[in-house]
């Protein structure tokens, strides 16, 4: 079984390796010459203002809540894809318009939700 | 001496059980960081390794599809939304008390309790050791069970959905509202 894990190990080990080598070579390697203006916090050459630690506009959690409700519909999607794709090779119990009709019915039902949340403006930024 | 002591341990002790001593010490380090950390701001962020942690566990009970989900939904999703709900506190920006140590006796008392289920649970329990099977995807079965047995689960899962996104309008609407009104009273 670990087997199957090995290339994902390989690719975490070079991942961080990697990572890790460029970092550790550019605090060895690199000059460092500090001063006032290069330790100012950097906000796409603008000065700061403000705090790094504001409260959030509550707005965000609503966005948030939306983005998992429809996280966890792609997570849905994930299996039904794979016996979807067998049934329309003929390899599965199921007929192709069966499975792609409860995955329609499934969509269906949070696509409510979404066109609620547009009527109420839910998505509307300003409102 | 502690070479011959490594390859010792190396040699006796299958290669699976250091994978998983790194993953559990991970999400265990991960959990300690949320526990201990004196601001809130690093104990989510510390929930992250926790997380990541079970991925790999996950992963490493030759479990795919819960792998994934547990990547999607939690580090992707659940963790988004538990650093927005930290944000969203009051005191945030004050550093030193965001996160205090409240009624530590209160608390080791629970710790106590829940330790004592565990550790009697674990070892009241007659665990079976056998040879992990070959290893097989299950994203597929477990798409074939949405659509013969559980097919009314799973559209009833889509109705839970739609509730938590109903909720989440009607509850956090009502919430901006209530701010917005709270500024123009302080503007007027």
């Amino acid at each position: 079984m670990l087997d199957q894990y090995i290339p994902l190990m390989i690719t975490l080990v070079l991942a961080m390796g990697l990572g890790g080598t460029i970092l550790a070579l550019s605090l060895f390697l690199g000059p460092r010459r500090p001063s006032a203006i290069k330790g100012e916090i950097f906000e796409c050459g603008n000065e700061t203002s403000g705090e790094a630690r504001e409260r959030f506009n509550v707005k965000f959690y609503l966005v948030a809540i939306l983005f998992l409700v429809f996280d966890i519909e792609a997570v849905f999607v994930y299996p039904w894809a794979l016996v979807f794709n067998e049934s329309v090779m003929q390899k599965s119990d199921f007929t192709p318009l069966l499975v792609f009709g409860e995955m329609m019915v499934f969509i269906g039902i949070i696509l409510v939700g979404l066109i609620y949340c547009w009527r109420k403006g839910a998505l509307d930024w300003n409102r | 001496m502690f070479l011959e002591l490594t390859e010792n341990i190396l040699t006796t002790v299958p290669l699976s059980f250091h994978i998983f001593m790194a993953l559990a010490s991970f999400t265990v380090l991960g959990a300690c960081g949320v526990a201990f950390s004196q601001n809130i701001v690093y104990s989510a962020f510390s929930l992250l390794a926790t997380f990541a942690g079970m991925v790999g566990l996950f992963g490493f009970l030759s479990n795919d599809f819960l792998a994934i989900v547990q990547l999607m939904v939690y580090v992707g999703g659940i963790l988004v939304v538990i650093l927005f709900a930290v944000m969203l506190t009051n005191k945030i920006s004050e550093v030193q008390s965001s996160n205090p140590s409240n009624n530590i006796i209160a608390g080791l008392c629970l710790m106590g309790l829940l330790l004592t289920v565990l550790v009697t649970s674990v070892f009241s329990y007659d665990w079976q050791t056998r040879e992990p099977g070959p290893y097989e995807p299950t994203a597929a079965k477990i798409g074939d069970a949405f659509l013969g047995p559980y097919l009314i689960n799973f559209e009833i899962a889509g109705l839970m959905l739609l509730v938590a996104l109903l909720a989440a309008v009607v509850v956090a609407r009502k919430e901006v509202k209530f701010i917005e009104d709270n500024e123009a009273q302080d503007k007027g």
